[in-house]
């Protein structure tokens, strides 16, 4: 999409603002406004196919966790971003594109299971990678790496054997890397991930 | 001797036939499919609930196969996230590759010379073939035709020997880097490239005369699981589901990359959108396929196979490491840090043979992703299944899935 279609877009939906892209046009959405958005793109501006749905958690800011969504027009061949930001961050939560795209379903059970956004209206919320008992959502930015320890889907498997889903075995390796900090931090190393989100991240 | 006869009375047939049927009717069987069995072609379940042999409702459960592919992208570089590509869409782990380090350049800006663009095209092509091979083999097993898949898996076994030449394992390639690939193309390979072309060709014929007009095949395939050109589009389907019902969008043609715009090469569009025609989608890109890789080994470019000028990014020479202080601070810094990468949000689609492979990747500048999200196609295939499968036979349900041809390491990631 051009600059002036950007413009045109920005008369009819005033609520929309430019969002800092490398790639393809990229807007900022009011949540309330989502649903009504989509369906104007979809109807009248070709927008037809919702290819991914996502979200980001910024971790120390707020609002910590925006909604990603990517749209693709199968006779202009043009990409759209779409991106929501979730007021609370306790609780986030975005309406659900279910009744625009039958797509969504799906990318949305998605990310609530891995961020843990609530979709409002879906009619079918239901954790879709993890199973249904799993406690957390482990993709947020303050979920270890390892993982944490959990009991067994099954009440009676995990009863009788007395066995856990347990953290993966971190110290000594995999080698990872972290984003930010200075070089002596981000080197490949291994890392202690022994720490859980009931126990204290350790200080160094 | 005298006879005596027995009165026995039956009763009312009809009130006790109706009384029965009463008792027969709205009960539904559930069964459950997988996650382990050879119609889901990996970890797929099934719940669904049957009534006779119509299957009334379905619902899959998913995530047998997830490894937190994202979450691992997000601790550590750029460059040590390829070989987990490979396990994304297992059977076409090449053009994994390639998708993974398209995103990561297209964030970066970073333009690869044209002969890395020729030995990518081969590889996405190389990779669609094989995976269109064994899809199109597989499919007939499913279907009750073993012979097909003897045939189309030798041939893809001769492609997994190029491929060893090339990358230096059969299965888990790990070719690209971020600027580049992982070594240039070996002596004499584009040749035994075109030798494989020529031998796959006569084979695809073979194919074509055991499966398209064979009738129990057709009984089997044509009319079954019907997509619509809405539902197709709603539900987001991507690749040869898509185009089977109808809908012309190759992202190679409509969104090119890589140079393909330079070849000539048709894209095969469905009508129907039944199991059918999906087959007959798969089985007309492989020629296609063919099409490229000659037409790319054709006019295959001279020059350097990675951004030479891409110092923060692309680890440079062994032996000038070895030998040059430069050359050794470049590649110390890449192997520590990884490849510089600024920040920014990018995402890239690339047209894997199982649909748009995507990434959407966010950056806060320096060696690591900040976010990296993987869009696998067949996650995105498979969700329409819940509206698919009702109203068939339990039989169809083999068809229907293997028609679909999805990987469960792209779906659940």
């Amino acid at each position: 999409m051009v600059e002036s279609e950007f413009a045109q877009l920005k008369e009819r939906f005033d609520y929309l603002s430019a969002r800092q892209s490398v790639d393809h046009s990229a807007v900022d959405c009011p949540a309330d406004k989502l649903v009504e958005f989509c369906t104007v793109l979809r109807d009248s501006l070709g927008f037809d196919l919702l290819v991914d749905v996502t979200a980001v958690d910024w971790d120390a800011q707020s609002p910590r966790f925006t909604g990603i969504y990517h749209l693709l027009s199968t006779t202009k061949h043009e990409y759209l971003r779409i991106a929501a930001d979730c007021e609370d961050d306790i609780k986030p939560s975005l309406p659900s594109l279910c009744g625009v795209f039958a797509a969504a379903n799906w990318h949305e059970r998605e990310t609530y299971d891995l961020m843990g956004i609530y979709y409002d209206g879906h009619p079918d919320l239901r954790r879709i990678l993890m199973w249904d008992e799993y406690p957390y959502h482990p993709l947020r930015k303050d979920f270890p790496l390892a993982g944490i320890e959990v009991p067994l889907p099954a009440d009676d498997v995990a009863e009788a054997t007395g066995v856990a889903v347990s953290p993966a075995p971190m110290m000594g390796g995999p080698f990872v890397s972290s984003a930010d900090g200075p070089m002596s931090q981000t080197e490949p190393s291994a890392r202690d991930e022994s720490w859980t989100e009931q126990e204290e991240k350790p200080t160094e | 001797m005298a006879t005596t006869t027995k009165e026995i009375s039956i009763g009312d047939l009809g009130a006790r036939s109706s009384a029965h049927e009463s008792e027969l009717q709205g009960e539904t069987m559930a069964l459950n499919v997988g996650p382990s069995h050879p119609t889901t072609h990996g970890v797929l379940r099934l719940k669904m609930q049957l009534d006779g042999d119509v299957v009334k409702s379905c619902d899959p459960v998913l995530g047998y196969l997830h490894r937190g592919d994202e979450k691992i992208a997000e601790n550590m570089t750029y460059n040590q996230f390829v070989p987990y590509t490979d396990r994304l869409d297992y059977l076409a782990p090449l053009a994994n590759n390639v998708a993974y380090a398209m995103a990561v350049e297209k964030l970066a800006k970073l333009e690869v010379p044209e002969r890395c663009e020729a030995i990518r095209v081969l590889c996405c092509e190389l990779a669609r073939v094989s995976s269109h091979l064994l899809g199109v083999g597989v499919y007939g097993m499913d279907a009750g035709a073993w012979t097909v898949f003897m045939y189309t898996f030798t041939e893809r076994e001769k492609l997994y020997t190029l491929f060893e030449e090339l990358t230096g394992a059969r299965f888990t390639t790990s070719y690209t880097r971020i600027g580049g690939v992982a070594r240039d193309i070996p002596d004499g390979w584009l040749g035994r490239v075109l030798e494989f072309c020529k031998g796959v060709l006569p084979v695809l014929d073979q194919v074509d005369k055991l499966l398209t007009r064979n009738r129990i095949f057709m009984d089997r395939t044509v009319g079954i699981g019907a997509i619509s050109k809405e539902d197709a589009i709603t539900y987001g389907l991507t690749g040869p589901n898509l185009r089977a019902s109808g809908i012309d969008l190759d992202l190679r043609k409509d969104k090119p990359y890589l140079g393909y715009e330079k070849f000539d090469f048709e894209v095969p569009v469905g009508t129907t959108g039944d199991c059918y025609d999906r087959y007959l989608m798969r089985a007309e890109e492989i020629r296609q396929s063919v099409n490229i890789i000659r037409q790319c080994i054709d006019q295959f470019p001279e020059g350097s196979y990675y951004a030479e000028d891409a110092k923060k990014i692309f680890a440079p020479q062994k032996a000038k490491v070895l030998t040059s202080m430069e050359e050794l601070i470049q590649n110390f810094m890449i192997v520590t840090e990884g490849p510089q990468i600024p920040a920014g949000e990018v995402y890239f689609e690339a047209e894997n043979p199982k649909g748009a492979l995507g990434f959407f990747i966010v950056s806060k500048g320096g060696g690591v992703p900040y976010r990296l999200k993987i869009r696998g196609p067949s996650f995105c295939n498979l969700s329409i299944l819940n509206k698919l499968i009702p109203g068939h036979y339990l039989t169809d349900i083999t068809v229907i899935l293997g028609s679909l041809d999805f990987v469960m390491g792209e779906c659940d990631r």
